[in-house]
Protein backbone atom coordinates (compact mmCIF):
# COMPACT_ATOMS: atom_id res chain seq x y z
CA UNK A 1 0.00 0.00 0.00
CA UNK A 2 1.13 3.50 -0.70
CA UNK A 3 1.47 6.14 1.98
CA UNK A 4 -1.69 7.91 0.80
CA UNK A 5 -3.77 4.73 1.06
CA UNK A 6 -2.48 4.09 4.60
CA UNK A 7 -3.34 7.70 5.55
CA UNK A 8 -6.85 7.29 4.17
CA UNK A 9 -7.40 4.06 6.14
CA UNK A 10 -6.16 5.77 9.32
CA UNK A 11 -8.55 8.70 8.73
CA UNK A 12 -11.50 6.35 8.11
CA UNK A 13 -10.74 4.42 11.33
CA UNK A 14 -10.57 7.75 13.23
CA UNK A 15 -13.92 8.83 11.73
CA UNK A 16 -15.56 5.60 12.96
CA UNK A 17 -13.87 5.99 16.37
CA UNK A 18 -15.11 9.58 16.68
CA UNK A 19 -18.65 8.58 15.74
CA UNK A 20 -18.68 5.72 18.29
CA UNK A 21 -17.30 8.15 20.91
CA UNK A 22 -20.07 10.64 20.09
CA UNK A 23 -22.71 7.98 20.82
CA UNK A 24 -20.93 6.51 23.85
CA UNK A 25 -20.09 9.67 25.81
CA UNK A 26 -22.53 10.75 28.53
CA UNK A 27 -21.30 14.37 28.61
CA UNK A 28 -23.19 15.85 25.67
CA UNK A 29 -20.76 18.74 25.09
CA UNK A 30 -17.86 16.28 24.73
CA UNK A 31 -20.10 14.19 22.45
CA UNK A 32 -20.74 17.20 20.19
CA UNK A 33 -17.00 17.95 20.03
CA UNK A 34 -16.30 14.31 19.07
CA UNK A 35 -18.91 14.62 16.30
CA UNK A 36 -17.28 17.87 15.09
CA UNK A 37 -13.86 16.21 14.99
CA UNK A 38 -15.33 13.27 13.08
CA UNK A 39 -16.89 15.72 10.60
CA UNK A 40 -13.60 17.59 10.16
CA UNK A 41 -11.79 14.30 9.43
CA UNK A 42 -14.52 13.49 6.89
CA UNK A 43 -13.77 16.84 5.21
CA UNK A 44 -10.07 15.92 5.10
CA UNK A 45 -10.99 12.58 3.53
CA UNK A 46 -13.10 14.37 0.87
CA UNK A 47 -10.08 16.57 0.13
CA UNK A 48 -7.79 13.55 -0.24
CA UNK A 49 -10.34 11.97 -2.61
CA UNK A 50 -10.00 15.02 -4.94
CA UNK A 51 -13.32 16.64 -4.00
CA UNK A 52 -12.27 20.02 -2.51
CA UNK A 53 -15.69 21.52 -3.30
CA UNK A 54 -17.48 19.00 -1.07
CA UNK A 55 -14.72 19.34 1.54
CA UNK A 56 -15.34 23.09 1.96
CA UNK A 57 -19.09 22.52 2.28
CA UNK A 58 -18.56 19.69 4.79
CA UNK A 59 -16.11 21.73 6.87
CA UNK A 60 -18.40 24.76 6.86
CA UNK A 61 -21.71 23.06 7.54
CA UNK A 62 -20.67 19.87 9.35
CA UNK A 63 -17.91 21.13 11.60
CA UNK A 64 -19.02 24.71 12.27
CA UNK A 65 -22.77 25.24 11.90
CA UNK A 66 -24.14 21.97 13.34
CA UNK A 67 -21.68 22.24 16.23
CA UNK A 68 -22.90 25.75 17.02
CA UNK A 69 -26.55 24.64 16.84
CA UNK A 70 -25.86 21.64 19.12
CA UNK A 71 -24.00 23.85 21.61
CA UNK A 72 -26.95 26.28 21.65
CA UNK A 73 -29.37 23.37 22.19
CA UNK A 74 -27.25 22.03 25.08
CA UNK A 75 -27.25 25.52 26.61
CA UNK A 76 -31.05 25.58 26.48
CA UNK A 77 -31.43 22.08 28.02
CA UNK A 78 -29.02 20.09 30.19
CA UNK A 79 -25.44 18.98 29.71
CA UNK A 80 -25.47 15.46 31.16
CA UNK A 81 -27.37 12.60 29.61
CA UNK A 82 -29.70 10.77 32.01
CA UNK A 83 -29.13 7.08 32.68
CA UNK B 1 -18.56 32.55 27.53
CA UNK B 2 -15.25 33.53 29.11
CA UNK B 3 -13.24 36.63 28.22
CA UNK B 4 -10.72 34.47 26.33
CA UNK B 5 -13.42 33.18 23.98
CA UNK B 6 -14.83 36.69 23.47
CA UNK B 7 -11.44 38.20 22.63
CA UNK B 8 -10.54 35.42 20.19
CA UNK B 9 -14.00 35.75 18.59
CA UNK B 10 -13.50 39.51 18.10
CA UNK B 11 -10.20 38.79 16.31
CA UNK B 12 -11.42 35.83 14.24
CA UNK B 13 -14.80 37.07 12.96
CA UNK B 14 -13.37 39.55 10.37
CA UNK B 15 -10.90 36.88 9.21
CA UNK B 16 -13.67 34.29 8.73
CA UNK B 17 -15.85 36.81 6.86
CA UNK B 18 -12.92 37.73 4.59
CA UNK B 19 -12.24 34.06 3.83
CA UNK B 20 -15.92 33.49 3.02
CA UNK B 21 -15.82 36.47 0.67
CA UNK B 22 -12.67 35.07 -0.95
CA UNK B 23 -14.33 31.69 -1.57
CA UNK B 24 -17.39 33.42 -3.11
CA UNK B 25 -15.31 35.87 -5.22
CA UNK B 26 -13.19 33.07 -6.72
CA UNK B 27 -16.19 30.77 -7.11
CA UNK B 28 -15.95 30.58 -10.90
CA UNK B 29 -12.19 29.82 -10.87
CA UNK B 30 -11.41 27.61 -7.86
CA UNK B 31 -13.32 25.04 -5.77
CA UNK B 32 -16.11 26.59 -3.77
CA UNK B 33 -18.72 29.12 -4.73
CA UNK B 34 -21.84 30.74 -3.40
CA UNK B 35 -23.02 28.04 -1.03
CA UNK B 36 -19.59 27.14 0.35
CA UNK B 37 -18.53 30.74 0.89
CA UNK B 38 -21.89 31.61 2.42
CA UNK B 39 -21.63 28.66 4.82
CA UNK B 40 -18.09 29.73 5.80
CA UNK B 41 -19.28 33.30 6.40
CA UNK B 42 -22.28 32.03 8.38
CA UNK B 43 -19.89 30.20 10.71
CA UNK B 44 -18.73 33.69 11.78
CA UNK B 45 -22.31 34.35 12.91
CA UNK B 46 -22.23 31.00 14.72
CA UNK B 47 -19.02 32.01 16.50
CA UNK B 48 -20.55 35.34 17.57
CA UNK B 49 -23.65 33.48 18.79
CA UNK B 50 -21.68 30.99 20.90
CA UNK B 51 -19.30 33.64 22.26
CA UNK B 52 -21.69 36.51 23.08
CA UNK B 53 -25.07 34.76 23.47
CA UNK B 54 -28.20 35.17 21.39
CA UNK B 55 -29.83 38.18 23.21
CA UNK B 56 -26.92 40.48 22.26
CA UNK B 57 -27.40 39.51 18.59
CA UNK B 58 -31.16 40.18 18.54
CA UNK B 59 -30.75 43.27 16.35
CA UNK B 60 -28.90 41.18 13.74
CA UNK B 61 -32.02 39.12 12.99
CA UNK B 62 -33.89 41.41 10.58
CA UNK B 63 -30.77 42.56 8.59
CA UNK B 64 -29.89 38.90 7.97
CA UNK B 65 -33.46 38.20 6.88
CA UNK B 66 -33.41 41.18 4.48
CA UNK B 67 -30.02 40.01 3.15
CA UNK B 68 -31.52 36.61 2.36
CA UNK B 69 -34.44 38.22 0.47
CA UNK B 70 -32.09 40.49 -1.51
CA UNK B 71 -29.91 37.49 -2.47
CA UNK B 72 -32.86 35.52 -3.78
CA UNK B 73 -34.25 38.50 -5.72
CA UNK B 74 -30.81 39.29 -7.21
CA UNK B 75 -30.40 35.68 -8.37
CA UNK B 76 -33.77 35.65 -10.16
CA UNK B 77 -33.18 39.10 -11.70
CA UNK B 78 -29.76 38.00 -13.00
CA UNK B 79 -31.35 34.86 -14.43
CA UNK B 80 -34.01 36.98 -16.18
CA UNK B 81 -31.34 39.32 -17.66
CA UNK B 82 -30.83 36.92 -20.56
CA UNK B 83 -34.53 36.22 -21.18
CA UNK B 84 -34.11 37.61 -24.71
CA UNK B 85 -32.32 34.36 -25.63
CA UNK B 86 -33.14 31.90 -22.85
CA UNK B 87 -33.62 31.91 -19.08
CA UNK B 88 -30.14 31.93 -17.42
CA UNK B 89 -28.47 33.11 -20.67
CA UNK B 90 -25.07 34.61 -19.80
CA UNK B 91 -25.55 38.09 -21.26
CA UNK B 92 -22.54 39.74 -19.57
CA UNK B 93 -19.89 37.19 -20.62
CA UNK B 94 -17.41 38.81 -23.00
CA UNK B 95 -19.27 42.14 -23.02
CA UNK B 96 -16.33 44.06 -21.54
CA UNK B 97 -18.11 45.34 -18.44
CA UNK B 98 -18.04 43.99 -14.89
CA UNK B 99 -16.70 40.39 -15.00
CA UNK B 100 -17.03 40.73 -18.77
CA UNK B 101 -13.50 40.13 -20.09
CA UNK B 102 -13.18 37.42 -22.71
CA UNK B 103 -11.77 34.12 -21.43
CA UNK B 104 -8.34 33.35 -22.92
CA UNK B 105 -7.97 30.20 -25.00
CA UNK B 106 -5.71 27.39 -23.81
CA UNK B 107 -4.22 26.50 -20.42
CA UNK B 108 -4.03 29.49 -18.06
CA UNK B 109 -4.18 30.28 -14.37
CA UNK B 110 -7.70 31.69 -14.61
CA UNK B 111 -8.63 35.36 -14.63
CA UNK B 112 -10.92 36.93 -12.04
CA UNK B 113 -12.56 39.40 -14.42
CA UNK B 114 -14.32 36.73 -16.51
CA UNK B 115 -17.51 34.74 -16.22
CA UNK B 116 -20.28 37.27 -16.89
CA UNK B 117 -23.29 36.70 -14.64
CA UNK B 118 -21.79 33.59 -12.96
CA UNK B 119 -19.73 35.48 -10.31
CA UNK B 120 -22.64 37.87 -9.66
CA UNK B 121 -24.94 34.85 -9.14
CA UNK B 122 -22.30 33.41 -6.80
CA UNK B 123 -22.51 36.61 -4.73
CA UNK B 124 -26.32 36.42 -4.73
CA UNK B 125 -26.28 32.79 -3.55
CA UNK B 126 -23.57 33.62 -1.00
CA UNK B 127 -25.60 36.44 0.56
CA UNK B 128 -28.70 34.27 0.55
CA UNK B 129 -26.94 31.39 2.33
CA UNK B 130 -25.27 33.76 4.83
CA UNK B 131 -28.59 35.45 5.58
CA UNK B 132 -30.60 32.23 5.75
CA UNK B 133 -28.24 30.19 7.93
CA UNK B 134 -27.43 33.20 10.14
CA UNK B 135 -31.11 34.08 10.68
CA UNK B 136 -31.96 30.43 11.44
CA UNK B 137 -29.19 30.22 14.04
CA UNK B 138 -30.06 33.56 15.68
CA UNK B 139 -33.73 32.53 15.88
CA UNK B 140 -32.73 29.14 17.32
CA UNK B 141 -30.64 30.89 19.95
CA UNK B 142 -33.46 33.29 20.82
CA UNK B 143 -36.04 30.49 21.19
CA UNK B 144 -37.23 29.83 24.73
CA UNK B 145 -35.59 31.54 27.69
CA UNK B 146 -33.08 34.36 27.30
CA UNK B 147 -30.18 33.20 29.50
CA UNK B 148 -26.88 34.73 28.39
CA UNK B 149 -24.42 32.16 29.72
Amino acid sequence: MTLLAILQVVILVLIVAGSILAVWLKDLLASVIALAGSSLLLALQFYLLQAPDVAIAEAGVGAALTTAIFVLAIRKTQRKEEE
Amino acid sequence: MSVVVRTIARILVPVILAFGGYVILHGHLTPGGGFQGGAVAASAVALLLVAFGAPSLKKLKSPLSVLEDLGGIAFVVLAFLGIGTTFFFNLLAGSGGLFGAASPIGPNAGFLNTGGTVPLMNWAVGFKVLGGLGAVMVLFGLFGGDDDR
